[in-house]
């Protein structure tokens, strides 16, 4: 996939910029990685970067700096559905752990871990603010909340629906 | 029924659209500061109201808008910290999905009041399908001459931004906000200096939680002095308080911060007491950094008065026998809940939330985790529970922010007042990892601590 | 320093550290207000370097307990602060030395600064001038508490000049100020968060800028080491000069640390503080990569003498001038001139020359040599 923004998203970028004085344009960066992580794969690799630092001119190591602080930049590959389980506190006391050894035995993956057919990864994140509809975990841009062992299956089965349909 | 002024409307069929919002009295507190009050004015009448920053921290807002330097030429802003992070706490994510407007709203008026022309709101980038809402009823304002050039003809400029983070809890700390929304890395910065002097892009800055911004529109609505007159004390207004853990009804109520501890638990018109029919173990009334309580300390302090869910109340005892009100985060726990594990999951959160700037934080955060990891696994030691609490000792008050403090209470009150939970952990290694250790001497009712 | 330098502003605030007290311009902070009294009360620190900007207040090793803000508003500040970057206000009362509460801080966080160092001072480059080294014979405490294993890193190679050991490293900063304040094009950082933060290029990349080198005279460990250094020799066995050159890049104004005649290593000239000299007319004496890796033949250099170095006594060359030889008492005392321990076998079994040592395991006593003659026999 060559690394070059669509004139469609080019304007995006150009829209993101203009949200900030002259000369600040480094403000655009994690709305710019977002949008790069979207386009290119779901991940941001150096190649990425590097076409993003240009963009700001910035230098690449502020680029590699800023995408390996924040956990929601992919610095490596992962599945086309990413699935995102909190395992804090409040999620915990729900039986979070149950869902992730679900998730686990279901798709046959460790936490970290992508299925072979690269249509999954499992994931553990840190409190994503859904604590009263625990337990809970972040597919894409949606949260999916109060979960059982049902409403994985019925995720993964749409998941898998879906992907068929993209292809 | 308690007072609303945040949540009245929000359940009013389509109150996310302008028309809707508008029609049920909304954009009147704009009009009404943009027209017939100065900056001044506005920033005198939250002064008036006692509203608290609604974060976390509970500094007085007005105070807070009145340190904001002005020098000549120079830009100000004022910045929206959306970035709800602390485990338990969901209520500005309700706001901002529900009723967007009344945020939007609120910014318009605290813009003008502090003399903000760019406005940003700082959103966390798991709330990714919120961004579509505000930048909605962003756009929705600017049609109808709520946002941009001239506003209302009071020459007036504002234009607001939503910037989404990227996974990262420090960025609620507010230096920390300001570096991500300049693109870099969310390490806090080194106070002093402050944001009202030196903030974005080295401007003086005002940093707000999404919470306090709504709650100036009520303030202008109904004034100052009204407002203050709901609640009690010093902790004037309503305060939104996100609720779940092992109770009936979780979510977020909004409450007048008069009714008490005990009632909120309990009633139906809140959380709707314990559920599955069992006891009240513990609870950590104000987002996971506030220290816990066994159920006899939450409920009464410890003079055996009733415990309210106001900043006062909840703080009294200090941190011996009381904890906070934090932002809000409500997490109930029951007889079946074990405290070593819940602590140990919070220990977690914090090590992989440091930004490592520092280094008690750095360190200690992992070694903590490390610790609680060995307690959970069974090959816990005597001298971890003393080592815990030293090391929880050393990053308290030491580190250049406060997320150093905030792993540090949690560890210190479950130590404090489970003590024996944890040793129990210890010398019944295989059994704590069946079954847990129950309630002991921590459950409602139970006999008054001395 | 710096402040100095300034002593036309009018006015001056009076500030009083362990029960001692200056005067200093507006906008000193405590750090150099307590550097400008010197001695004791000084608090050490690791990641504060004068001449970068912005450094400072992340290791937290230099924290102050403040018992009053000022005579106008006299309230102690609640919690400790980095005293190298809180400015002094007019009447400021301090306590380093004098403050429990500090020290106890200071001795937790060299504890959490020890943790995950490696301790592998016997094979580290930095042994012998290593402000980590210091901190912990000043504060630390005997053993550790750790009883996990300590963290590790990936190793990411530098190029032919810096050696970057990740597991020395304590996050100060300073090699990345140096880059980005020193250089055009920083090249590393910080990457990563929290306990597995690091400093790193992310892709594998040689450091090459003129000034990079520089980083190695800021690292406060072991963590940036020359290349060309390596393995050769133990600072305390190096004897500094200070030299110059006609350098077109640089102040040309170097520490040559010789063995002999032999120039092992080149460094930037060293103030009390460990920190790079900041000159009279202002200038900080960074040097590049030409006068520190290539220049290593005494004829490249013009020799001035001897280095002072007051804080490491080993390789203080002139710590030892107009010193007095002190006067020898033992033998007056004894009645004979002392023995040394080698001799010892003159009178005991101990150190027996017909033994070879490497046979014992562990610590003797006479019976083991007495045992091993024994078998000999």
């Amino acid at each position: 996939m060559a690394v070059q923004f669509s004139q469609e998203k080019m304007n995006k970028v150009q829209e993101i910029i203009a949200r900030y004085p002259e000369g600040k344009q480094k403000s655009a960066l994690l709305p710019v990685l977002h949008l790069a992580q979207e386009e290119f794969g779901g991940w941001l690799s150096v190649e990425t970067m590097d076409y993003v630092a240009s963009l700001l001119n910035l230098l690449p190591i502020e680029v590699y700096e800023v995408a390996t602080f924040y956990t929601m930049y992919n610095t490596k590959p992962v599945g086309k559905y990413v699935f995102e389980v909190c395992q804090t506190g409040p999620c915990m006391i729900e039986g979070s752990h149950e869902i992730i050894d679900y998730i686990k035995e279901k798709l046959g993956i460790g936490v970290g871990e992508t299925t072979q057919d690269g249509l999954f990864t499992l994931k553990t994140v840190e409190c994503l603010g859904a604590c009263g509809y625990a337990p809970m975990m972040q597919l894409g841009k949606h949260y999916k909340e109060h979960l059982t062992k049902e409403k994985i299956d019925a995720i993964i089965e749409e998941c898998r629906k879906n992907a068929t349909i993209n292809n | 029924m308690g007072v609303k002024l945040l949540l009245e409307k929000a359940h009013v069929e389509g109150i996310r659209t302008y028309e809707v919002y508008r029609r049920e009295g909304g954009y009147r507190a704009a009009e009404k500061a943009l027209k017939t009050m100065s900056p001044d004015d506005v920033v005198e009448e939250v002064k008036k109201s006692g509203l608290r920053g609604r974060g976390g921290a509970g500094f007085p807002t007005g105070l807070k808008w009145s340190f904001l330097a002005k020098p000549e030429g120079i830009p100000r802003h004022l910045v929206c910290n959306a970035d709800e992070s602390e485990p338990g706490t969901f209520k500005d994510r309700y706001l901002m999905e529900y009723i967007p407007h009344l945020l939007i709203e609120g910014l318009i008026i605290s813009s003008y009041a502090l003399g903000s022309n760019n406005t940003y709101i700082y959103i966390r980038g798991e709330y990714a399908w919120i961004v579509d809402i505000l930048e909605q009823a962003i756009q929705e304002a600017k049609n109808n001459g709520w946002l941009g050039k001239n506003i209302l003809s009071t020459g007036f400029d504002c234009e607001i931004y939503v910037q989404r983070g990227a996974g990262a809890y420090i960025c609620g700390e507010e230096t920390a906000l300001l570096e991500s929304l300049e693109g870099k890395r969310g390490n806090p910065r080194i106070k002093p200096p402050f944001p009202a002097v030196q903030g974005l892009w080295n401007r003086p800055t005002v940093v707000n939680n999404v919470e306090t911004l709504s709650a100036v529109v009520p303030i202008i609505n109904i004034t100052g002095e009204e407002y203050a007159k709901i609640g009690v004390g010093r902790s004037t207004g309503t305060k939104l308080i996100s609720a779940c853990g092992n109770i009936n009804k979780p979510g977020v109520y909004e409450i007048d911060m008069t009714i008490s501890v005990e009632e909120f638990i309990y009633s139906d018109e809140w959380c709707g007491g314990i559920k599955n029919g069992k006891r009240l173990k513990a609870c950590i009334p104000g987002g996971s950094s506030v220290p816990i309580l066994p159920a006899n300390l939450l409920l009464k302090t410890a003079k055996g008065e009733t415990r309210y869910m106001n900043y006062e109340s909840l703080n009294d005892g200090g941190f011996v026998s009381g904890s906070m009100m934090g932002s809000g985060g409500f997490i109930v726990l029951d007889e079946d809940q074990c405290i070593v594990k819940h602590t140990a999951t919070l220990a977690h959160f914090y090590r992989h939330e440091s930004c490592g700037q520092c280094s008690p934080c750095r360190e200690g955060t992992s070694w903590m985790d490390k610790i609680f990891q060995r307690l959970e696994s069974g090959k816990g030691k005597m001298s971890d529970i003393d080592l815990l609490w030293h090391i929880q000792f050393n990053i308290d008050g030491n580190t250049i922010c406060p997320l150093g403090d905030a792993a540090a209470w949690p560890v210190a009150a479950a130590i404090r007042h489970f003590r024996d939970e944890f040793e129990w952990h210890i010398t019944h290694a295989e059994e704590a990892q069946k079954r847990n250790y129950g309630l002991a001497h921590y459950a409602d009712p139970l006999p008054i601590v001395q | 320093m710096a402040e100095e330098i300034k002593q036309e502003a009018p006015k001056k605030f009076k500030v009083t550290i362990d029960n001692i007290s200056i005067e200093v311009p507006p906008g000193t902070t405590i750090l150099n207000a307590a550097r400008m009294i010197g001695g004791d009360i000084v608090p050490p620190t690791m990641c504060y370097y004068t001449p970068l900007k912005e450094s400072g207040g992340k290791c937290r090793t230099c924290l102050v307990e403040v018992s009053k803000g000022s005579d106008k508003d006299p309230r102690p500040m609640p919690k400790l602060v980095a005293s190298c970057r809180t400015t002094v206000m007019d009447g400021m009362e301090v306590k380093n030395i004098t403050s429990e509460r500090a020290l106890h801080a200071r001795q937790g966080v060299v504890e959490f600064l020890l943790i995950n160092h490696p301790l592998d001072c016997p094979i580290c480059d930095q042994a012998g001038e290593c402000d980590l080294q210091d901190l912990s014979y000043g504060h630390g405490e005997e053993g550790s508490r750790l009883d996990f294993p300590k963290r590790t890193f990936t190793k990411h190679d530098l190029g032919p000049y810096i050696q970057l050991h990740m597991t020395r490293c304590i996050m100060c900063y300073r090699c990345v100020f140096a880059a980005d304040q020193l250089t055009e094009k920083r090249e590393h950082g910080v990457l990563d968060r929290g306990y597995h933060s690091e400093i790193a290029t992310y892709i594998e990349k040689a450091l090459t800028n003129d000034f990079i080198g520089n980083v190695i005279d800021v690292c406060p460990v072991g963590a940036l080491t020359d290349k060309t250094f390596r393995f050769k020799n133990r600072v305390w066995f190096t004897r500094p000069e200070d030299a110059h050159r006609d350098c077109d890049k640089c102040c040309g104004k170097v520490t040559l640390w010789k063995r002999g005649d032999e120039v092992l290593r080149v460094t930037a000239r060293k103030d009390q503080w460990n920190e790079v000299q900041t000159y009279e007319d202002g200038t900080v004496g960074w040097i590049c990569n030409e006068c520190r890796f290539e220049k290593k033949n005494t004829s490249d250099w013009i020799i001035e003498g001897p280095t002072k170095v007051s804080r490491h006594s080993v390789k203080s060359v002139n710590h030892y001038i107009n010193m007095l030889k002190p006067k020898e008492t033992i033998p007056e005392v004894m009645g004979r001139n002392p023995k040394l321990l080698l001799d010892i076998h003159s009178v005991s079994e101990v150190n027996d020359p017909s033994i070879h040592l490497s046979k014992i395991n562990g610590p003797a006593t006479s019976k083991t040599f007495n045992k091993l003659i024994e078998n000999k026999e």
